[in-house]
């Protein structure tokens, strides 16, 4: 029996989930400095002590519905090929252990470039928790709609 | 396994080293066969490679260095004259050597070849030399004894011994071993053997150099560069975490805190420096490739050329060295392809048959200057019109009206070469465009001028480093942005009135008259966010009372960036922008700003074709640079450059050549310390003397009065890396219109008087001035 655990983080009511190793940090909201005529799912850019980190706001990279204005966010930095990137969630969950039993593939259902960044659903008690593909979630970010 | 991978890795860097000063010698050599010296220094490292290739089990190496060391060695002895056949196979000798060692960089291996051939071929010049009888300069030179240096050295086996690595009796018996007929070295016996390790065999033949005199100086060591670029990012986060630190100890009473905050800032400076100073490395390194290229490429298309070499020692940032490699590369090859003529087109030309190849680097302004010039026949400026025309380039009308400066730049356009045949060298429409684009890719600027039956000279600026550069910081729409000051030429600002009435349209597009010339407005805000038009002439009249112009320079055209406001100017570290923000090609990168915040960093070029500053206004701007043709002086008294013009005394005019100026600051008479008889300020991190030019000149004007409570003008100067401060009673503009200098030699400190703006005007002879007001400072110039 082989287990994985998973960084949990909601996104409008839905529960998403990264592997606990891409995950590098999570912190509070950040002053961001926007970037004018980038896809606007580039929010900005974050000082991470020092480092100047992407911001990619999720809720966009996923077309869900925006966030009534005001909302604070949190940043989830993750590691990928092209170093830390933060994914803009709007709250974080627990930290959870999944039995790889209770993975299932994205329905057929979804569409066709989200099932790139859903790779697959795990059915927990609390609800469906999403696994997001970090590196395509903050690549091809051009071909978004701006 | 990690002790073999080591051995490799330092005999790969040491190899490296060697074989790069090989090239130069072998053409050095070519050129003065008797140079015994270099023949014996070449030998010596193709024999250390040997060596070293032959321990470590690189069997093809050894075999092709051997072969090479054979023919080397009767070289030496003077029993075979150095000829153009023996030198050619010689090269490629190392280039098989440089493949293999490449090979064996990346994989471990010397890779499938088949040097056979080489190896014969160096074999039979061994043999017979070459047709030609040894050369009676060349028999002459068997006298001397064959380098006496060699004599005292210790062998292998004595230095193994004094180690104590190995036992006599085990050198002994290898030594017996190696006369009974084994033909290996004494130390492949004894590795062999298993009584040494490998890298004992390698550390005595390092000894054993050090015995002949030419390792390395023991006080340098070798550094992985990742090392320094690692500590070069933590200085960069540092500087940062400096201008957090000062920033807000600014804003505190505590004084303490700012003393420390000021230790803080000094130090982190000098740190900066430091740092930046390992990495720098001598321009020399790319040049010495340059004779071995010479000389090939003249060879491949029958020219004699000869390459000369001033400043080797100007020192640029690694990363940029590594940047202007190809670009230089490619011009050395251009200059030796299409500069310079064919031996017999020159004698008829009444020139040495024998071509220059000249190149010259030397720091100007906190840049690097890096010249290329030849002698050749300079552009032909019929068949490059003709050439551009058949291009589609340009019109057959556009290049009748064009001037032989736009002419010029033509040879920068993408897909033109004028090389009548494809050659192997030049001729594949690969050209400057990509010289040029690389030259300004790290900030840099090139440009051609061209004498036609005297040759070319391509120019090139580049910046001294990438990491930290000085940055104008502006905002707009809230934001902030910081420009390179790379690319800054000057401030304006409009108020009131001015604001209203200086901005004017032409068919809709804004301009603003600077100096009587139309300069084309972009306003970053429109450019960023692609407000529309109206909003924007909305804004501008409602919100701004003022305009604020950045007049910039984008591949030799100026524009003016409209921004809200102009903030400061501030050392900003650079930081790379993530692949994904790249597709956006104004910005240059991004910094972290002294509260903390990110801020972008734009790139001027960029910005400028998204504004579309730089198509159409090649055409709409052929008068101005018509204009811009006469720049080159016709004679030496009439000149036409930037002037700063300053008020001296009530009345009196000052200029001073603007290239001189480093910058124009405000200090607060507060600030004025006095050191000696000496008056200075603290100016970053340095003590800047100040020199009041009222006082220098000796005028007979009436001083205006030194009110204690208003701000000095200070003019920067800065002379071999010191700043000079001169202290001026008011900065009037900045001007560029033809003058005659008269001269005028009773008054320290000034040239002569020129007529500018219609005012007689004195121009200020700076070093004069300096060297006249700090006698001390002048000698420690004169030394340096």
């Amino acid at each position: 029996m082989t287990t994985q655990q998973f960084c949990t983080f909601f996104l409008a009511d839905q529960l998403f989930g990264i592997a606990v190793d891409e995950v590098q940090e999570v912190i509070q909201h950040q002053e961001m400095t926007r970037v004018p005529l980038l896809p606007d799912v580039i929010r900005g850019l974050i000082n991470l002590r020092g480092q100047i980190v992407m911001a990619v706001d999720l809720r966009r990279r996923l077309r869900i519905a925006e966030r009534p204005p005001g909302t604070s966010l949190i940043n989830v930095v993750v590691r990928t090929k092209e170093g830390p990137v933060s994914l803009l969630v709007d709250s974080i969950g627990d930290v959870v252990e999944v039995d790889e039993k209770t993975a299932e593939p994205p329905p057929q259902t979804l569409e066709a470039d989200m099932r790139n960044l859903v790779v697959g659903v795990h059915k927990l008690d609390q609800g469906l928790m999403h696994v997001l593909n970090t590196e395509e979630a903050c690549e091809s970010l051009e071909q978004m709609e701006p | 396994m990690s002790d073999d991978a080591a051995i490799v890795k330092e005999f790969l860097i040491e190899s490296y080293e060697n074989l790069d000063r090989l090239d130069q010698d072998l053409v050095v050599l070519e050129k003065e066969p008797a140079n015994r010296e270099t023949l014996a220094s070449i030998f010596r490292t193709i024999h250390t490679i040997k060596g070293t290739s032959g321990f470590l089990a690189f069997n093809e190496l050894e075999a092709v260095t051997h072969a090479g060391e054979s023919l080397l060695s009767r070289l030496r002895d003077g029993l075979l004259p150095l000829n153009a056949e023996i030198t050619t196979a010689l090269l490629a000798m190392l280039d098989a050597v440089r493949e293999m060692l490449k090979n064996i960089e990346t994989s471990g291996k010397e890779g499938e070849r088949n040097d056979q051939e080489l190896i014969l071929k160096l074999a039979r010049l061994l043999e017979a030399p070459a047709g030609s009888p040894a050369s009676p300069l060349t028999a002459a030179r068997i006298e001397p004894p064959a380098t006496p240096s060699e004599q005292p050295v210790p062998n292998l086996g004595e230095i193994l011994i004094k180690r104590g690595v190995a036992k006599a009796s085990e050198v002994n018996a290898a030594v017996e071993h190696q006369k009974a007929g084994d033909p290996r070295h004494v130390g492949e016996i004894l590795v062999e053997r298993g009584a040494v390790k490998p890298q004992d065999i390698v550390e005595a033949l390092n000894a054993q150099q050090q015995a002949r005199g030419q390792s390395a100086s023991d006080s340098t060591i070798r550094v992985d560069v990742s090392q320094l670029d690692r500590l070069m990012n933590r200085v960069g986060e540092m500087v940062l975490l400096r201008n957090q630190i000062v920033q807000y100890t600014n804003s505190t009473e505590d004084s303490e805190l700012l003393a420390t905050s000021q230790r803080l800032n000094l130090l982190t400076t000098e740190l900066q420096e430091g740092v930046m100073k390992t990495r720098m490395q001598p321009i020399g390194n790319v040049w010495s490739k340059f004779p071995r290229t010479v000389r090939d490429v003249a060879l491949g298309c029958g020219k004699q050329v000869r390459i000369e070499m001033e400043g080797k020692e100007t020192e640029l940032d690694k990363t940029i060295i590594e940047a202007i490699k190809d670009p230089l590369t490619h011009l050395v090859r251009n200059a030796v392809d299409h500069g310079i003529e064919p031996p017999q087109v020159r004698r008829m030309a009444g020139k040495d048959p024998e071509g220059l190849l000249f190149l010259r680097a030397f720091h100007e302004g906190g840049q690097v200057n890096i010249e290329v010039t030849d002698d050749g026949a300079g552009l032909d400026y019929e068949k490059l019109r003709n050439k551009a025309i058949q291009k589609a380039l340009i019109t057959a009308d556009q290049a009748a009206r064009m001037t032989e400066r736009e002419i010029t730049n033509l040879i920068f356009l993408a897909g033109f070469s004028t090389a009548e045949k494809v050659t192997n060298v030049s001729g594949r429409g690969v050209g400057l465009d990509v010289v040029k684009t690389n030259i300004e890719k790290i900030g840099g600027t090139v440009d051609l001028q061209s004498k036609p039956g005297q040759g070319s000279t391509v120019r090139m600026k580049i910046p001294l480093t990438l990491a930290i550069i000085p940055a104008l910081i502006v905002t707009s729409a809230g934001d902030r942005y910081a420009i390179p000051q790379v690319s800054l030429l000057e401030l304006v600002r409009l108020e009131g009135e001015q604001s209203r009435k200086g901005l004017e349209f032409v068919n809709g597009a804004p301009v603003y008259r600077l100096r009587g010339k139309l300069l084309p407005l972009v306003y970053l805000q429109r450019e960023l966010r692609a407000d529309s038009q109206a909003q924007v002439a909305a804004s501008l009249k409602t919100e701004f009372q003022s305009v604020n112009i950045v007049v910039l320079r984008a591949d030799d055209r100026a524009f003016g960036l409209v921004v809200d406001e102009i903030n400061d100017t501030e050392e900003i570290v650079v930081k790379p922008l993530s692949k994904q923000m790249k597709s956006v090609n104004i910005y240059a990168g991004a910094t972290i700003m002294g509260d903390g915040k990110v801020a972008l960093i734009l790139d001027v070029l960029g910005l400028a074709q998204r504004a579309n500053v730089l198509c159409d206004a090649r055409e709409r701007e052929t008068a101005e640079r018509q204009e811009a043709n006469e720049l080159i002086p016709v004679t030496d008294t009439s000149q036409r450059k930037p002037m700063l013009l300053f008020q001296h005394g009530e009345t009196g005019r000052i200029a001073i050549d603007l290239a001189l100026v480093a910058r124009l600051e405000e200090f607060p008479p507060s600030a004025i310390e006095v050191a000696g008889d000496q008056e200075a300020v603290q100016y970053r991190g340095q003590i800047m003397p100040l020199v009041r030019v009222t006082h220098v000149l000796e005028s007979k004007r009436k001083v205006i009065s030194e009110n204690a409570h208003e701000a000095l003008h200070v003019v920067v100067y800065a002379d071999r890396g010191r700043s000079i401060g001169l202290v001026v009673d008011r900065i009037l503009d900045i001007v560029e219109e033809s003058f005659v200098i008269q001269p005028e030699t009773a008054r320290r400190g000034v040239l002569g008087s020129a007529v500018i703006q219609k005012r007689v005007t004195d121009i200020l002879d700076l070093p004069g001035l300096v060297a006249a007001a700090l006698p001390g400072q002048a000698s420690v110039g004169a030394e340096a």
